[in-house]
């Protein structure tokens, strides 16, 4: 009996309440098989409660569906409103959700990739990660046991000619391992082969599917055609499907990787890395673990180039930058604080909806109708409402989410634009129950349980208590919205901070472009000087035109290139190695950028290999190794020659706005032997006009084309550009939140504005009776704006304390600004009042045209 | 809550428990374990209606208007306190008869179609 009696409690509480006893009853007097049938009676007997208290729940839904659509139906205003904001807070946190779970949580669309795992050499003494050279991927793919296999890759960026046009694409170059260890077949053709890695087997090329797709219209009999790659002739042996990256977005083509016995030799020329599987039942701690001695013993080999050379190990799914991630958890927490001012807009919506209906429900209360279906009931029409929003706002979500592609890192093997997927939408269902539970249980709490005295007391709404609620609400909107404005503004300043870095040269009036230069075509020098000396003559004789000159490589596109040091007078400290960046310019490089010059001379055409080697150098080179002295026509080694200084030019940021960078070297384009530093040679063009510098982009390309068809252009950008790119996703970021911020502080003004809407048509008769007594309508305005000033500033108070937490927790985003900077806090308190007066001023005015003869009459 | 006042057709078809129920009234007012009696009685204990099945109809049928809860009591010999005893109302009457009606009308569909053999 006490089973059955538990049973019952499937059913609505109502329902118990009504027949409970006399189920019971019936029970008892029905006869009890023993033994079998009696285990089958309570089987049946199990189902049949189960089915009807379901049957029975589900008609009170119905009735309650029927009921709230009605009622939603007479005030449209109301149910549009609450729909809205609901729409809001789901839809910005599912989206943010979204972006949190595609970049951090999400598997990677590889087999087993839980057992991925990517490993760079550690240079402890740099506190830098770096690539693997060949010698050591080779020792240590060979020493360790952990693995099931091992392969390397690295980026590429090849000039590509299949038809007319040269292109310049890029991609990766892999050993025959890693395409078979990430497990994604081709969808044409084969992957590499072992005997596609060694030298001299024909050179191979895998297209990526928007390749084929672009370079070959998807035509399904490309295999086997050859496309020239830097002037060689690959085969393509494979394209494979939609929706594949590796290493990175970028990728769009894959060459087989090859070692020759010289690659081996020096173990300093870092430029692969290095990705495994574990073995199953290897933890990724003893990889680490063994790995540790794998370097350490390498380490006793080679003492001289890995002393201070570890192995970095880590799962390929966690390669995110922590910036990333922490803006993503930014996003998330603002999201968060968003759906939390939905929920309490919400919140205050239904208790002053409930205080208008109030006699409603103490006249259906009176007529039987008990307090947990009026509870249940009004629950039900939160929920509803909330499930309304949330449809709403999951396609607001999906809908949005192209407009955050920046925030998922170029760096990680995912396409630009997350799809939505199951979890993502149970995430939405889960959270939109959540959210009708969270902004229902209040009000429904308090409605229930004060219908009873609702008759009573005349139906006078807003009792004390009531009221208190609403302003709780009122200021835990304020003080989220509040948390969300600082944070915005702080990352306003830091952004601003960052913008106003002096990048070191003057972006303005530019253009650049990009024309590698494939080897072993150009591998001679002379070549290579013809090719410059055409292209820059030619740009120099456009009108407009004041300087034109190519570099290696632009400050801030390419933030590495970095060389030893070696200067007689500093002795060499093997575990301390000093680097600079290194560039070979052509004369006229400082002008063209705009970066000044401030003793000595330029690269000159006469410095040529039968002269001097000559470098200009940085001022911080010059401040670092000749303090005090004058470093014009000393001599330091860089790049396999000693070169004599005739130039200090002044300091590029050529890491990025926020990063300090090594001092820089430049060197002449033409002191170089042929065939070697085959990376180095000068590839960026930078042009700087009096006028329109995107402009002239057609005649460069005319005069680039004239001087070598087979040339392909690309990365055509104006200075400007790749500064602002610097910026760039800071400048999503603070789109996202501040657009997040932007909700919260409309939802925050609509919670004010109801808040003393309602207080206003409360308070209408002791207004109407002040007035009478003499208050001035400037009076009531005051008293009108003073509730919302002590709304918004206990908000303000709050807010500021938490939003104090908050910018601790982003300080690495903050580029040095304080998350305590009283600028920001003040301009968002400032911010969070106006938004107070603004959703005060209706009510504040309504309340000053109460006639007091009316109010009272009202009574 | 109860529906305003619809024709009897629109509750058609009923569902058997509902009928039964309404068939056991038809004689008397009587409480739960009586109809469930009743009902196992009339069929020839082929249908044997659980106290689950009896309560969610007879709550169904309290909102439809087709039974009522009494004020009065029965003869004070027979009352059991903790029972609730329950009369159909004239327009359970009529929906019970179109019912009938419906339910006669498919007999006589399925007899012209040769699916009834026999006697009526």
């Amino acid at each position: 009996m006490p089973l059955y009696r538990a049973l019952l409690y499937l059913y609505p509480a109502s329902f118990r309440a009504e027949y409970g006893e006399e189920m019971c009853a019936i029970f008892a007097r029905e006869r009890r098989p023993a033994g079998f049938f009696g285990v089958v009676r309570w089987i049946r007997t199990f189902f049949e409660i189960g089915f009807n208290a379901a049957a029975a729940h589900a008609d009170i839904l119905r009735q309650d569906l029927r009921y709230i659509l009605r009622t939603l139906r007479q005030s449209p205003g109301f149910t549009f409103t609450a729909i809205i904001v609901a729409a809001l807070g789901i839809g910005a946190t599912t989206a943010a959700y979204t972006m949190v779970d595609y970049v951090l949580i999400r598997p990677f669309p590889f087999a087993d990739q839980d057992r991925l795992v990517k490993l760079l050499e550690d240079h402890a003494s740099l506190g830098a990660h770096w690539d693997l050279s060949p010698a050591n991927y080779r020792d240590w793919k060979g020493a360790s046991t952990s693995f099931q296999t091992m392969g390397a890759y690295r980026s590429i960026l090849v000039n590509v000619v299949a038809g007319d046009t040269p292109e310049r694409i890029d991609g990766a170059s892999l050993t025959s391992e890693i395409l078979p260890m990430l497990g994604v077949q081709p969808i044409l053709g084969r992957m590499f082969s072992v005997e596609d890695d060694l030298g001299g087997a024909p050179e191979t090329l895998i297209l990526s599917y928007s390749l084929w797709r672009e370079l070959f219209a998807g035509d399904a009999s490309v295999l086997g055609r050859k496309v020239l790659i830097d002037g060689v002739p690959h085969t393509i042996i494979g394209v494979m499907p939609q929706g594949f990256y590796f290493p990175n977005r970028e990728a769009r083509m894959w060459t087989a990787m090859r070692f020759a016995p010289p690659d081996f030799l020096d173990r300093t020329n870092c430029y692969i890395t290095a990705l495994g599987r574990l073995k199953r039942d290897t933890r990724f701690e003893q990889a680490v673990a063994e790995m540790q001695t794998v370097t350490g013993r390498l380490a006793q080999l080679y003492p001289k180039e890995l002393a201070h050379t570890g192995a970095t190990i880590t799962r390929l799914r966690e390669d995110v930058s922590p910036q990333s991630r922490m803006m993503l958890n930014a996003l998330l927490g603002a999201a968060a604080c968003v759906l939390l001012i939905a929920c309490a807009n919400l919140a205050n919506l239904l208790l002053a909806r409930s205080a208008a209906r109030r006699k409603e429900l103490a006249v259906r209360a009176a007529m039987g109708a008990g307090r947990e279906r009026l509870v249940r009931q009004m629950l039900t029409e939160s929920i509803l409402l909330a499930a309304a929003g949330g449809i709403l706002g999951v396609f607001l979500a999906i809908a949005a989410l192209p407009a955050l592609v920046r925030l998922v890192p170029v760096s990680l093997p995912l396409a630009e634009i997350p799809s939505v997927n199951w979890n993502i939408l149970l995430f939405a269902v889960v959270l939109t129950i959540a959210t009708g539970i969270g902004f229902g249980v209040v009000p429904a709490v308090r409605t229930g349980g004060a219908s009873a005295e609702a008759l009573r007391d005349n139906a006078r709404s807003g009792g004390g208590r009531r009221e208190r609620v609403r302003s709780t609400l009122v200021v835990v909107e304020v003080a989220a919205s509040m948390v969300l404005l600082v944070s915005s503004a702080l990352l306003i300043r830091a952004l601003w901070r960052i913008q106003a870095t002096d990048p070191g040269f003057r972006p303005d009036h530019t253009i650049t472009l990009r024309t590698s230069l494939p080897m072993p075509k150009y591998d001679r020098t002379a070549d290579r000087v013809r090719f410059y000396r055409h292209v820059l003559d030619g740009a120099r004789k456009l009108p407009g035109v004041t300087n034109a000159a190519y570099t290696s490589f632009l400050p801030m596109v390419m933030r590495g290139g970095l060389w030893p040091i070696k200067i007689p007078e500093h002795p060499e400290d093997p575990a301390n190695q000093e680097y600079a960046s290194l560039r070979y310019i052509t004369p006229g490089y400082f002008a063209a950028m705009g970066i000044p010059l401030r003793s000595g001379r330029d690269v000159a055409e006469s410095d040529t290999r039968d002269g001097p080697f000559i470098a200009v150098i940085s001022e911080s080179f010059a401040r670092h190794y000749w303090p005090g002295q004058d470093p014009i026509g000393r001599h330091f080694n860089v790049a396999f020659f000693d070169r004599v200084v005739v130039g200090i030019a002044g300091d590029v940021r050529v890491r990025g706005l926020e990063r300090t960078s090594e001092p820089q070297v430049y060197v002449s384009y033409q002191q170089v032997p042929d065939g070697w530093m085959p990376w180095y040679p000068p590839k960026d063009l930078v042009v700087r006009a009096a006028g329109d510098a995107a402009a002239l982009v057609p005649a460069l390309r005319r005069i680039i084309g004239e001087t070598d068809p087979e040339e392909p252009v690309s990365d055509v950008q104006t200075l400007d550009d790749i500064v602002a790119a610097e910026t760039g996703t800071r400048t999503v970021q603070l789109i996202v939140l501040g657009s997040f911020a932007g909700i919260a502080l409309l939802l925050a003004a609509i919670g004010v504005h109801g808040l003393l809407s309602f207080a206003v048509s409360a308070r209408m008769q002791e207004i109407g009776v002040r007035i009478a007594l003499g208050a001035t309508r400037g009076s009531v305005l005051g008293m009108i704006l003073g509730q919302a000033t002590a709304l918004a500033a206990a908000g303000i108070v709050i807010g500021a304390v938490l939003a104090f937490a908050a910018g601790r927790t982003l300080e690495a985003l903050l580029a040095g600004v304080k998350p305590g900077d009283l600028s920001a806090l003040l301009s968002a308190s400032v911010t969070v009042l106006i938004m107070a007066a603004i959703g005060s001023l209706l009510p504040a005015l309504r309340a000053t045209r109460v006639e007091p003869i009316d109010a009272i009459r009202t009574q | 809550m109860a529906s305003d006042s619809p024709s009897p057709e629109s509750l058609l078809p009923l569902p058997p428990a509902t009928f039964h129920i309404l068939m056991s009234l038809a004689e008397e007012d009587r409480h739960g374990y009586a109809i469930i009696q009743d009902v196992a009685v009339r069929t020839g204990g082929e249908l044997k209606l659980s106290a689950g099945t009896l309560y969610r109809s007879i709550q169904r049928m309290l909102e439809q208007g087709l039974i009522t809860e009494p004020r009065e009591r029965p003869a004070p010999a027979e009352d059991d306190e903790r029972r609730r005893y329950y009369r159909i109302t004239p327009f359970g009457e009529a929906v019970a008869r179109a019912e009938a009606r419906r339910l006669t009308q498919l007999v006589r569909l399925a007899r012209a179609s040769g699916f009834v053999t026999g006697r009526a």
